[in-house]
């Protein structure tokens, strides 16, 4: 009795210390974001009259809203542009049994474990010579990399679920491919597609390497870089209460969403990744 | 008459699948060539040129050298150990922690979904952010980490832990651990949801240890699911640069591979070298895709 007593405390004590370092972390972000000048550096953990100046003063000095809205403007359409070609591929390679399709999408899965910088040098020069460069439309394009082998993957998985009978309905009623995708499988999979495409610009939302090299003029950059390269006076003198603000400001949402969608994004990742 | 109809009838639908199925997946294909093929054969063409990041057209073929000055060069050196080490360690520490996160949230307990939803909020935060939230908790004067080390008698004075040496690539690799270790739990997660609890009953019944139980059933059950987890997570962190790069930019100390192949590209306008060595990036996570794959093959047939 009493043993199991004590090894329930032992496995209560590891929960919460598991749970503490997870949160912690970025319950400090959001506590340091309240601090301004030597409230940062001294004083009681907790800020007895929260500042609000670093949420202000980030969109007066860096000009983050214009960040924000390149940021949005290349996640949205990285997210709508790579669904739409890839629940075609995935329509196809899930539901159609033709020469190739194993490689198709083995080539697929290839393309997600290249390393981006692999890419850079030549993407650098496409970036050129399409005239993108210092231009979000870079970043739409380049970010295709990634989230294209990613929602092909997971689609073709949600894809191949769907009962036969539905299909084969359809067919009978002489309905094209096109409409049976658009008129039977979209509504089905509409939860899964939803999932796929949170995923996929949680992923476009993050980039960082091809942001940095593809960008010249702070009015072009998006959150990732503009939080990057947030600089003081001097190297010396960041001004963490504005980075920690700033960081507060573009994970907020995406943590409520992470939380909303927690179950579907489970499954999301582990039929990206398991059912390989 | 009739017969001879409906036995062809139903071939000919399934070929015109077979046609538009080449034209739905058709854009992807155009798109992935755009985006990735095109681009990884021009990155491996400049890595024999001696092609300059201000004007890419005037490359010129110089054939092995850029290798060759690539090997003589002892930075490159250090961000190949860098990265191996970074590697081998952080996807070791987030197996581990992972599987033990894995298994705490794989128990009943009251509050199991609003803890297993905040186990998920470093995976949540984007990684330029969590390495600057971690440059400030590691700040060597005033920071939390070392506010908290002291205070508890650990450190009698301040670390700088990310100009140091000495600590810095080990400051990364915790932050690594910390963003990551959440997708480890989760993919482990659903590996151990697949094993049937009749044989942990069993165990259980035959009064079989519980450490036992774990080495004996969970582990080998969950093999598959492992390795899996084990094999993405170690292509990710061989091509890790945002975590390095935004906490200590090019220090050698901590450079990774992609950190010196972009140094070389864009800040050393250096494009032949800079390809050089994502070439040899590239071919090394290849083959290690390649070793592993071929390995889990040969395991699971024997």
């Amino acid at each position: 009795m009493i043993r199991r007593f004590c090894m329930q405390v032992v496995f209560a004590v590891l929960v919460a210390i598991v749970t503490l370092y997870a949160v912690l972390p970025f319950l400090w972000a959001v506590i340091s974001s309240l601090k301004t000048g030597s409230a940062l550096f001294a004083g009681p953990i907790i800020p007895a009259h929260p500042a609000w100046e670093n949420y202000l003063s980030v969109f007066r000095q860096q000009d983050f809203g214009r960040s924000i809205l390149n940021s949005l403007l290349v996640a949205i359409s990285t997210v709508a542009l790579s669904l739409s070609l890839a629940l075609a591929t995935a329509y196809a390679l899930g539901r159609v049994n033709f020469r190739g399709r194993r490689l198709l999408l083995f080539t697929v899965l290839g393309v997600s474990m290249f390393p981006q910088i692999a890419v850079l040098s030549g993407m650098f020069e496409l970036v050129t010579v399409l005239g993108l460069y210092n231009n979000p439309l870079a970043m739409i394009f380049s970010y295709l990399l990634f989230t294209l082998p990613f929602t092909v993957w997971v689609l073709t998985s949600f894809m191949r679920e769907v009962p036969r009978e539905l299909e084969e309905a359809a067919l009978a009623d002489g309905a094209g491919p096109l409409t049976i995708l658009v008129k039977i499988f979209l509504p089905i999979l509409m939860p899964s597609v939803a999932t796929t495409g949170l995923l996929a610009f949680i992923a476009a939302w993050n980039e960082f390497l091809f942001a940095l090299t593809f960008t010249l003029t702070p009015d072009q950059r998006t959150v990732p870089v503009a939080i990057a390269l947030i600089s003081g006076a001097s190297a010396h003198e960041l001004p963490w209460g504005n980075i920690m603000a700033a960081s507060v400001i573009v994970t907020l949402p995406l943590i409520v969403l992470v939380l909303i969608f927690q179950r579907k994004i489970v499954a999301g990742l582990t039929a990206g990744a398991v059912k390989g | 008459m009739s017969a001879g109809l409906a036995t062809r009838a139903p071939l000919t639908i399934e070929q015109r699948r077979v046609r538009s199925a080449w034209w739905f997946v058709a854009p992807m294909i155009v798109a992935l060539v755009a985006v990735a093929g095109w681009p990884l054969t021009r990155t491996f063409w400049f890595s024999v040129t001696d092609a300059n990041f201000s004007d890419l057209s005037v490359a010129q073929f110089i054939g092995i050298d850029n290798f060759t000055d690539l090997l003589a060069d002892p930075v490159w050196w250090s961000s190949v150990r860098n990265t191996l080490v970074f590697t081998f360690v952080s996807v070791l520490l987030e197996t581990v922690l992972g599987l033990i996160v894995a298994l705490i949230l794989n128990s009943h307990f009251p509050m199991r979904g609003a803890i297993r939803a905040a186990v998920l909020v470093p995976w949540a935060i984007p990684t330029v952010v969590s390495a600057q939230l971690w440059n400030w908790m590691y700040h060597d004067v005033f920071g939390i980490i070392n506010e908290s080390l002291i205070w508890m008698g650990v450190l009698d004075h301040p670390v700088a832990w990310i100009a140091n040496p000495h600590t810095n690539l080990w400051a990364i690799v915790a932050v690594d651990v910390w963003k990551t270790t959440p997708f480890m739990a989760l993919l482990l997660l659903a590996g151990l949801q697949q094993i049937s609890a009749e044989v942990y009953e069993a165990a259980r019944v035959d009064g079989i240890h519980p450490v036992k139980v774990f080495f004996r059933i969970t582990l080998p059950l969950l093999k598959p699911a492992l390795l899996v987890a084990v094999i993405f997570r170690v292509l990710d962190a061989m091509r890790v640069f945002d975590v390095i790069y935004v906490m200590t930019g090019n220090n050698q100390t901590t450079m990774s591979i992609s950190v010196y192949a972009r140094q070389q590209l864009v800040d050393f306008q250096n494009v032949g070298m800079g390809s050089a060595a994502a070439t040899l990036l590239f071919a090394l996570i290849a083959i290690i895709a390649v070793i592993y794959i071929t390995a889990a093959r040969i395991g699971k047939e024997t």
